[in-house]
């Protein structure tokens, strides 16, 4: 009862003219980010963070929401119809999806994908709304040391679940922390690393650093590729699915959003991973396993719907426990931190009409696009005639201009040109950047607890092991990496990510 | 000695030289203890760990076990052009003002394309200049020096 009470709460927050508005903006956008080869959601949110600094809260989280579960459904277009995957999460779609649209069912694929995002969005949703409050009760119960273990747990779950080397995605996460702490001390007053130059003593800029690493070093990487942008396109014909099409894609569906849901809620999870587990359970489960590959449906509807949920349900952490899982939410945290909104379960009771509002603005968010997308299909593909080399020049400008807007400040637009330039060079030596990002943004919380909890057990460091909650998240992160490195599980967790290249 | 993962053997390097600058520069901070903590204590240790982590990466790195992995082709030119674009658009900024820079930034940026071409271009930094006026000016009400500070 009290669920429905707080979803009518939501939808009345969201169904005001200026919040539906911003819900359509944030989809538009984000479709046409995820049309767009090159142009990933990180960017994107972290060019418009500041152009949301005018709008109240609440619009803005609509908005930065809208743009990335949007992005979800935008990337898979491009993937099933020409091959390029617009998102990493849409990477498995190309394989069966592409090979449909060849063979002239481009327009089931495209079908299959939007009922199958729509639907799991829904879900998705639903389980926001339900697991939020019970997830927040337990948060309040967490002192410091849970508070950093938490912590530890998630970065540990974000780096193993990541692709890549686990032992320099660590580094990366180390890197980050010390970043974060660049500027004043709030214990102390003391302003570290900041060499006397007055804009740091601030800190770094949270959206220099995510513009620098994202945005300007994956301009400079597609650069380098010097492709050229000659695209074939499939002829979209009927979106109409056939009798045997919907009944092998309807338990494809469901176990995709059952597959996404579950992972997205993990530390690290998100779309991406989602995504490929729903695929390889497809492969292995189908009785037409034979026929993936080669255009199978269930190839598109798991994954499509798997990233959809995932992308979802990755708010919960984010909203219940302050803990952002991926990158994009660190954004978000970013997003609220800029308009004085703690990120926690404090939220909840604090906030409730902008907690609901958003969940409840998801759902409609889910109801555009699938509007948006099936019928506005070739207006989309249209986009992706623009050429790379008009492209990148316009994300210049919309970075150097957010980035200038953030403080007023052109010190701010030099920093974001260095970690263009430190960005470049983590890819270069096939460091992940997104660690990194999850930790700039935890560095200062992590310390903050980390102290706290020495502070109340005099100094034994023994209190994260002695206190059971904090000790079963310890565990937890420690079997996570235990895992990892079992020669077994090492092995497929590499050939899982190698197909991502 | 034989560097056979190089782009680790750079990843090793990397932290070790981040983890030293964090951890020395923490010496000069107050140290505290644990129970009472100076602000050069968790920058400290973290920096020490990363050290300690890039220098077992750099190890690693050259041990015969390890992968065969090169850097790859390093383009300096792409690096600095759109690096380089960026910072002179945040020091031409403060005294050519909003419109002027944009069109300069969208200029030297993209000629680092190999597919540059002028008329492309001219049209690409008209349309940027006119929308981001429209929509960050004039719609977002954000506050940028306009002109030229040499005509005001």
């Amino acid at each position: 009862m009290e669920l429905l009470n707080n979803l009518s709460l939501g939808f009345e927050t969201a169904f005001t003219l200026q919040n539906l508005m911003y819900c359509f903006i944030g989809c538009v956008l984000g479709t046409l980010i995820g049309v767009l080869p090159g142009l990933g959601p990180i960017a994107t949110i972290a060019m418009l963070l500041p152009a949301t600094y005018a709008l109240p809260p609440i619009a803005a989280l609509i908005m930065l929401a809208g743009i990335y579960y949007g992005s979800q459904y935008g990337g898979s277009t491009t993937a099933i119809l020409l091959n390029i995957p617009g998102e990493t999460s849409s990477v498995v779609t190309a394989i069966d999806g592409y090979q449909m649209a060849k063979r002239g069912r481009g327009g089931v694929a495209l079908f299959t994908a939007g009922v199958g995002s729509f639907f799991a969005g829904c879900v998705a949703t639903l389980m926001l709304a339900a697991f939020a409050a019970p997830l927040a009760e337990v948060a309040f119960k967490f002192g410091p040391a849970e508070y950093f273990s938490l912590m530890v747990l998630g970065l540990i779950g974000a780096v193993v679940l990541a692709s890549g080397s686990l032992i320099k995605a660590i580094g990366m996460i180390l890197l980050g922390l010390l970043l974060g702490l660049i500027g004043t001390d709030v214990n102390s007053g003391v302003a570290r690393y900041s060499f006397d130059i007055p804009q740091l003593s601030d800190g770094i800029g949270f959206v220099c650093v995510a513009m620098g690493v994202f945005g300007f070093a994956e301009i400079m990487l597609n650069l380098e590729k010097k492709g050229t942008d000659e695209t074939f396109l499939n002829k979209v014909t009927t979106l109409i699915p056939t009798w045997t099409d919907v009944k092998r894609m309807t338990p494809s569906i469901l176990r995709g959003t059952t597959i996404g849901s579950i992972l997205g809620i993990l530390p690290g999870g998100g779309a991406a991973l989602a995504a490929f587990g729903a695929y390889t359970v497809e492969k292995k489960s189908s009785k037409y396993s034979e026929e993936f590959g080669k255009g199978a449906i269930e190839g598109v509807a798991g994954p499509e719907s798997a990233n959809n949920a995932a992308a979802q349900t990755s708010f919960i952490p984010l909203l219940t426990l302050g803990i952002p899982p991926n990158a994009v939410m660190a954004l978000m945290v970013g997003a609220m931190t800029i308009h004085n909104i703690q990120p926690g379960p404090q939220v909840m009771t604090s906030n409730p009409a902008l907690f609901w509002g958003l969940i409840a603005s998801m759902w409609i968010g889910n109801v555009m696009l699938i509007l948006l997308n099936l019928p506005l299909i070739g207006i989309w593909v249209k986009l992706l005639k623009i050429p790379y080399r008009l492209l990148y020049p316009a994300i210049l400008v919309f970075c150097c201009i957010g980035v200038y807007t953030v403080s007023n400040s052109v010190f701010d637009v030099f920093v974001t040109a260095g970690f263009g330039v430190i960005g470049y060079m983590f890819f270069k030596f096939g460091c992940e950047p997104a660690p990194l990002l999850l930790g700039f943004v935890l560095g200062p919380m992590m310390e903050e607890n980390f102290r706290r909890a020495l502070l109340l057990s005099r100094g034994d460091f023994t209190t994260f092991i002695t206190r059971p909650l904090s000790l079963g998240l310890l565990v937890a992160a420690a079997l996570l990496v235990v895992i990892v490195a079992l020669p077994a599980i090492k092995k497929s967790r590499q050939e899982v990510f190698s197909e991502e290249l | 000695m034989n560097i056979r993962n190089k782009k680790d053997f750079g990843a090793g390097i990397m932290y070790m030289v981040f983890g030293l600058f964090f951890a020395l520069n923490a010496l000069n901070y107050k140290m505290g203890t644990a129970a009472k903590m100076g602000p050069g204590y968790f920058p400290f240790w973290l920096g020490a760990l990363l050290t300690a982590l890039g220098f077992f990466i750099l190890l690693k790195s050259m041990s015969s076990k390890s992968d065969e992995e090169s850097i790859g082709k390093w383009d300096w030119r792409i690096m600095i052009w759109i690096s380089g674009s960026v910072a002179l658009y945040g020091i031409l900024l403060p005294t050519l003002g909003f419109l002027l820079s944009v069109i300069i930034l969208v200029f030297i940026s993209a000629s680092a394309s190999h597919e540059f071409n002028w008329k492309g271009s001219a049209l690409n930094a008209l349309f940027l200049v006119t929308f981001t006026y429209l929509a960050f000016v004039k719609g977002l009400n954000l506050q940028f020096p306009l002109y030229p500070a040499f005509l005001n």
